[in-house]
Formats: structure tokens, sequence, C-alpha cells
């Protein structure tokens, strides 16, 4: 059983719930950007949770079916076609052998999520299919070409034919908690007045914030190295913050002046480059 | 030792010294209880983050972190100390063994003509000659990752060999280059940009996709790099 990768317009990844439990060998979780839409997809295509899934960006994938797959597409609700034909995001969809499912762009978000009954059974490395596109290691983007085997991980019967689309109002207010490390900043306060923007260069490593610098008390001063997770605001000497996405370095040596909430973690993943986004102290 | 909150699904917990990093690092490593609640513990230089699991509040950890005890803060656990990991469970009166384990000795053979040897004798006063058996001379001792898959951060070094990193960072280092900076020294596993002093090279692989498990060092593993040429 596979899938055919038809077309790529934007970075396509194969994603699972990453490698947690790993930063002393310097390797960090990574795995999809937006876990609750990664989740929601396996849940409802009857997978195993951790069951891997693709990650596209901007909707830019086609992909056609070599027998019967199933698969449900969650998160940035990319309007979809099978064969031409309209369908809905968050719809259990039957693809029949040569039948193309094809990923337009969504009018909001950023990641959609392509679950695929039985999950996508590409070569593990130290026990997850994530691609950490920062550590170089996981299975390689996927390419027009790739034929992707689908894998033996549904566990549970096909039991919705739907689940609500993705839906990401603009201008989200991320709630973060302060420090640990605004003391080291001298207008921490800026973080929360400031309107931003997400700059062009924003990936899976971070999240690029224009529109404003917070400045370092002593930037000569150099802060130990100290762990690091998913949502962390890193102010680097250059002033402008940098949020840490599921790729961040394990460790990093710059303050964070915050961390976005676990709750608001999966939203930083929706966010375009060009769109505003505010934060607000938790 | 100072528990800050690091959002809301971890605590940082920063400590005086590298050694009582890694001796905390241990003793959660070693505590199933405490290891059952959390996703992740990330040592850095002077901190230990310790991320909770989805289902645990920062609460039940923050009470669940163990007070460091002095007898915690020397790094190098004697060489016959036990390989199998102890369960310790807090709240215990403190054994000054509990948590402190080798996991292994792993022997790292260097051809030491590193493009920065010369610097570091010239930084450290001490000869080319002695720069190397400073550094052969000494058990290191994986005290956190970071930067790359496989990187460790080793610390149990001579302290002359304490050097600054270099004033403009490589473009790109080879792997297997070793390399000091500050109080630390380490292996590149794979090709990249890099600002440690460089003063020597290894043909061992620190990380390997196809060996299980990948990375050479693991936390708690202790390296002797050994001079390859006075070994043939």
């Amino acid at each position: 059983m596979s899938v055919l990768v038809v077309h790529r317009a934007e970075l396509v990844l194969v994603q699972d719930a990453g490698r947690p439990g790993r930063a002393a060998i310097g390797v960090g979780r990574s795995g999809a950007a937006d876990r609750a839409a990664y989740e929601l997809g396996n849940r409802v295509v009857g997978n195993r949770p951790g069951a891997a899934a693709l990650e596209t960006v901007l909707g830019g994938l086609e992909v056609e079916a070599a027998t019967t797959a199933w698969v449900c597409v969650t998160g940035a609700p990319a309007p979809l076609t099978v064969d031409g034909r309209p369908e809905q995001p968050g719809t259990v969809l039957a693809l029949r052998a040569g039948q193309r499912l094809r990923l337009g762009v969504p009018p909001s978000g950023l990641r959609s999520y392509v679950a695929v009954r039985g999950g996508i059974a590409a070569p593990a490395v130290l026990g997850s299919r994530s691609r950490d596109t920062l550590a170089g290691i996981g299975p390689d983007q996927v390419r027009p070409g790739d034929r992707l085997e689908i894998g033996a991980e549904a566990t549970e019967p096909l039991r919705v034919d739907a689940v609500p689309a993705g839906h990401y109002p603009a201008a989200p207010v991320l709630r973060v908690v302060r420090g640990p490390r605004d003391a080291w900043v001298a207008d921490a306060e800026r973080l929360v007045s400031a309107a931003w923007t997400v700059a062009p260069d924003s990936d899976r490593v971070g999240l690029r914030l224009a529109g404003g610098r917070l400045s370092v008390h002593d930037p000569g001063r150099q802060l130990p190295s100290e762990g690091a997770v998913r949502g962390a605001i890193q102010v680097p000497p250059s002033g402008e913050p940098v949020v840490f996405g599921p790729d961040h370095p394990v460790t990093g040596g710059y303050p964070v002046v915050g961390v976005v909430v676990e709750a608001d973690a999966d939203r930083l993943a929706q966010l375009r480059p060009g769109e505003p986004v505010r934060f607000r102290w938790a | 030792m100072t528990v800050l909150p690091y959002g809301d699904r971890a605590l940082l917990v920063e400590l005086d010294s590298v050694e009582a990093v890694v001796a905390l690092a241990d003793r959660v490593r070693a505590d199933r209880a405490l290891a059952d609640l959390l996703d992740d513990v990330v040592p850095g230089a002077r901190t230990v983050l310790l991320v909770a699991r989805p289902d645990v509040a920062l609460d039940r950890l923050r009470a669940a972190v163990p007070p460091l005890q002095p007898a915690d803060a020397p790094a190098d656990a004697p060489a016959d100390a036990p390989t199998d990991a102890p369960t310790v469970r807090h709240p215990e009166p403190p054994d000054p063994g509990a948590g402190r384990w080798v996991r292994r000795e792993v022997e790292v053979p260097v051809t030491y003509d590193g493009p920065d040897l010369a610097e570091v004798a010239r930084l450290t006063g001490l000869s080319e000659a002695e720069v190397v058996r400073a550094h052969t001379g000494t058990t290191w001792r994986v005290a956190f990752g970071g930067f790359a898959p496989g990187f460790a951060y080793l610390v149990g070094g001579d302290r002359r060999l304490e050097v600054p990193r270099r004033d403009s960072p490589r473009t790109s280092v080879p792997a297997g280059a070793v390399g000091l900076a500050g109080e630390f020294s380490g292996v590149y596993p794979r090709s990249s940009p890099g600002g440690w002093q460089l003063i020597g090279r290894t043909e061992v692989a620190m990380w390997d996709h196809d060996r299980e498990p990948p990375a050479l060092l693991g936390p708690g593993d202790r390296v002797r790099f050994v001079d390859a040429r006075e070994r043939r």
C-alpha cells in the first residue's frame, strides 16, 4: 500500500509525535509543529497515537493513491480536491487507486496535516519518523515522484465521517509566562506592548518577530548554555526576538524573556510570514 | 539551588557549577518516581531544565525535585562505582553514592595536529606536548548535549586548558575535530560551523545513523582521550 507524490509546491515533511527525552545526546523533540491538529488527524483515521503523517505548508501538495487509502486533512483548512472534485478538510476521504488528492492554499493558518489510515511507514530514527530540520535527522523531505509506503498503525475502526475544519482568526494574542531571563532584558514589557509581525525567514527552528527590538542590558555578557523548549522567546544580540519552534536547538545561550504557554504553542505553528501577532503575560 | 518556572510545562533549576548540574541530572534520571513525571531532562552549563509530561502539573513536579545535597557536588564518582542505575527515592536520607553511576568509559584516540594547537599552547603558557598531556591526563565526563546530534559537552578536564572561543568562528569545522572552549572539550560529530579551539581530530564516529544508539556518548559517560600517535 502506498501513495505517490505527484506535486509539491512547498516544504512537505513526515512528522509524528517526535522524540522526547533525548536532549542529553543533543537531539531535540521535533515532531508535528501543530501537535493538536496532527493528533486529531490520526484519531479521525483510527491510527495509533504517534503514527506518522505529512506536514504541508500553504497546501502545496498533490498525491496519488496507488491502492485505496483513507485520509483526513487537519490543521490549516486547505481547500481539497479529489480528481478535481471539491472536498472538505476534516472529512475522512477514501482515495481509490489512481485518484489524486490536491491541497490548495488555505484561507487561514499555515500548516496542514495529511493523516493516512495506517500511518506513513518511513524509517524511524531514535523511535520517531519526524524530520528534524535543524539536526538533519529523520526522513528526507518529500519530493515529487516519491512513493510513500502506508504502515500498519491503524488500531481503531473509522468512527467519524468528519471533524470541524481548522480555523485561525487573524492577529492572535498569545499568552506568555515571563522569564526565566527577563531581568537580562532592559525593556521586557515591550514584548507585550509591541505589535509584531512574523518575519519571512521564520521556519520550524524559530519564528522570527519583526517590528521592534528588545534590548539586552549587557550584550557582551554571555549566558551559560541552558535548555530550551518550544515556545521559548529568545533575545539574541540583534534584539529581534525568536520564538522557538519544534526543531529548536536543545540548548541555547541567549536570554529567554518569556515562554509561550503550551496551550498557545500550536497556534505559533499556524502563523504565516507577514501576519500580525501580539503577546500578553499569562 | 534556585527553581524558576520556564513556561507552564517546565522548571529551570539553577546551580552553582557544572559539577552540581551533572550530579542533579544523575539524581533525576536515577529517581524513577521523578523520571515518570518528565518528558525530558535537559542539562545545561549551570542549569537543569525539567520538562513535565503533558498530564503533570508544575506544582507536583516542583514538590518532587530533590534538594541538592552537598555530597552530590563532586562530579567524579570513583572508577569502581556501581554500573547499574540505583533507584533513589526522595526524601530518603542522602546516600553518598546515590544517583551517580558510571555508564561507560569510552576511549577516543586523537591525532593532536589541530589548527589551534599552537594558539592553545600560547594562551595557556604550556608547550604543545603539555597541552596534549593535559588533555589526555584526565577522565572527561559528558555534562550535557546540544549544538548537534551526538555533540557532548565534556567537563572534568585539566583546569589549565580553559581557553576562550576563537574570536571569529570557522564557517566549516570537519567531523571528528576535537575542540576546547571555556571549561569544555568536545568532538564535532559532523561538519558544521564552529568557534571552538581545535587541537586535534579523531576518526571515531560520534554519531552514526546506522548504529544503535546513534550517539557514541550518552549522559554520564566518561571519556578518555588518548594520543593516537603514542598508541601505535
